[in-house]
């Protein structure tokens, strides 16, 4: 499909007649990763405009969150950002914390922040490997992506799923780790460094992949805090805002680590940032561990968190606590809460109205994929279409996040 | 000084009649204002050489439990000082009209489409009000209250013990 369009001007009538041709970018397009779809306007290999829609996976998850107790709407955030669902997970206990004033003990904190690191690895590996694929460099993908495998096995040891995880409770977790999750995460910390160099070395100054991505989709600090750009793309931008440092949540004030910060906000600057995320999710859990207080896992809370098995047959009042949780009937107190985490992707925001009964009155959920893709159309004027893909892959856009 | 009672102060003083509460909702300072004045509201705390709030966090749309009313919901962030604000606005159900603030922050143009998406809230001189997540053919505002996500005409599923 092509029409013609006449461009005018102030002296000259007509300067020149250009033929653009639409070209339909996704919805199911392997470059796209995921289910995006954007109209383009191209001319030649130039991108003249973009035209994003977004929405086909969508799948009400506020109006499905008002219909559901509290503690089964963690699966629903598992859904969204499914690369980094641990973090979701946590951030939604954390808002639920929140609103009925529940103080967690540290030794459940300290398990959390080793849960969202390693998720943040897992996001970061992605994101990271594809923008490779993406310039051509298909090495480092094949080699690094063990390491997300290994990462999941930890997971799937804490609670038995990998990708949807849906892992601890409210109030902390189910149990305390076992031997296994040790080992594996022993293994891990050891072992993930050397891969890590390994797809730094293959990368980060490789003069065609350099090329490729330095001036790729760059954008001003000014104009990514005006798109509501968070996380590893604002960072890339030059601004250093993480909530980690800015909204300490769970024990993060006790940790030691750097914000990395780019100059540019093009691809190459998204890439090294994320790099070096990674390294300092390492340290943090490193440091996790190394200072991990004794105590309980879970906080006491009686209405929200599952008694043991052995008292729920035994004892009355166990068994009626278990009976409603289960069930679903722990009334929350009245209340207005927004919480917010630093996700794989930036804020991740959760706005909780709670009318005192078993479910939320409204949550509302800010997704940062769903707020920083809109800046796309805008960064993708005028680069090639080869660049929109990197661009598109290096913002870590998340079909799941997006249309929540 | 607390944040609730510098920028009450600030609110007070130049927008005397407009503020209809103030309050500290857990760590949050909420204020409630009127719908008209919003847009003038949102300009000011942006401008303000010491509130500066120049990043919107996020907007979205509620309903009050009487069904009448809607309100748009507006985050507000102050990165350098680390102030953060919820402001709120309500109006008529049957005449959801309130100015952009897309001129002020242009990450507003997809929440406000997605606000309006879900609540057919409309917002004056948006730049391209559409739907955005749900079809173009839709004609209802499904995250409105009288939309009940199951049927509520289905008897096998009520659970009167509990009061559903």
């Amino acid at each position: 499909m092509s029409k013609k369009e006449t461009v005018y001007s102030i002296n000259q009538e007509v300067i020149e007649e250009k033929e653009y041709s639409t070209l339909n970018l996704g919805p199911t397009h392997p470059a796209t990763h995921g289910i995006f779809q954007n109209v383009l306007k191209m001319d030649g290999e130039i991108i003249h405009e973009a035209t994003p829609t977004i929405g086909y996976i969508h799948r009400a998850f506020e109006k499905l969150a008002e219909r559901r107790p509290y503690a089964q709407i963690t699966p629903i955030t598992d859904r969204m950002n499914y690369c980094s669902s641990p973090i979701n997970n946590m951030g939604w206990y954390m808002t639920v914390e929140k609103l009925i004033g529940a103080e967690i003990p540290k030794r459940a904190q300290y398990h959390r922040v080793i849960i969202m690191e390693l998720a943040r690895i897992a996001d970061h590996i992605i994101c990271n490997s594809v923008i490779g694929v993406d310039t051509g460099a298909m090495t480092g993908f094949l080699y690094i992506f063990q390491w997300r495998e290994k990462i999941y096995e930890i997971f799937e040891e804490i609670c038995g799923a990998r990708l949807t995880t849906n892992i601890g409770r409210i109030g902390g977790f189910d149990k305390e780790w076992n031997k296994k999750t040790w080992d594996l995460l022993d293994i891990f910390l050891k072992d993930f460094p050397a891969g890590l160099k390994e797809f730094s070395n293959l990368l980060e100054r490789n003069k065609i992949f350099m090329d490729r991505t330095v001036n790729c989709g760059p954008i001003s600090a000014e104009k990514a805090l005006g798109y509501g750009f968070t996380g590893p793309n604002l960072r890339a931008a030059g601004v250093d805002y993480d909530v980690r440092v800015m909204n300490p949540y769970s024990s993060y004030e006790d940790f030691t680590f750097t914000i990395p910060v780019g100059t540019q906000g093009d691809t190459y600057d998204r890439f090294m940032v994320r790099q070096h995320e990674m390294w300092q999710s390492l340290s943090i859990i490193e440091q996790a561990i190394k200072k991990m207080p004794e105590g309980l896992m879970h906080a006491d809370l009686p209405d929200f968190y599952l008694p043991p098995k052995e008292e729920v047959y035994n004892n009355m009042e166990a068994l009626i606590y278990h009976f409603k949780i289960v069930m679903g009937e722990t009334d929350v107190p009245v209340g207005e809460v927004y919480h917010c985490v630093e996700g794989g992707n930036g804020e991740l925001g959760f706005y909780c109205i709670s009318d005192g009964g078993r479910t939320p009155y409204r949550l509302h959920f800010r997704r940062p994929c769903f707020i920083y893709y809109q800046a796309y159309s805008e960064m993708v004027k005028g680069i090639m279409l080869s660049d929109a893909i990197l661009t598109m892959s290096s913002m870590n856009v998340i079909a799941g996040e997006l249309d929540s | 000084m607390e944040l609730l009672e510098i920028v009450s102060a600030k609110l007070n003083e130049r927008f005397p009649d407009e503020i209809e509460s103030a309050a500290l909702l857990y760590d949050y300072p909420v204020f409630t204002v009127k719908k008209d004045s919003m847009h003038d509201v949102l300009k000011f705390l942006k401008e303000d050489e010491e509130l500066n709030f120049h990043f919107l966090t996020t907007l979205c749309g509620v309903q009050t439990p009487d069904e009448k009313q809607l309100g748009v919901v507006y985050h507000l962030h102050n990165m350098p000082k680390n102030y953060r604000i919820r402001l709120k606005t309500f109006f008529d159900i049957n005449k959801p009209e309130i100015p952009t603030v897309t001129d002020l922050y242009p990450t507003a143009n997809w929440m406000e489409r997605e606000t309006y998406d879900f609540f057919g809230v409309r917002f004056k001189g948006h730049p391209n009000l559409k739907r955005i997540l749900n079809v173009d053919e839709m004609d209802i505002f499904p995250m409105r209250k009288e939309y009940p996500l199951e049927d509520q005409a289905r008897t096998d599923k009520k659970d009167d013990m509990f009061g559903r």
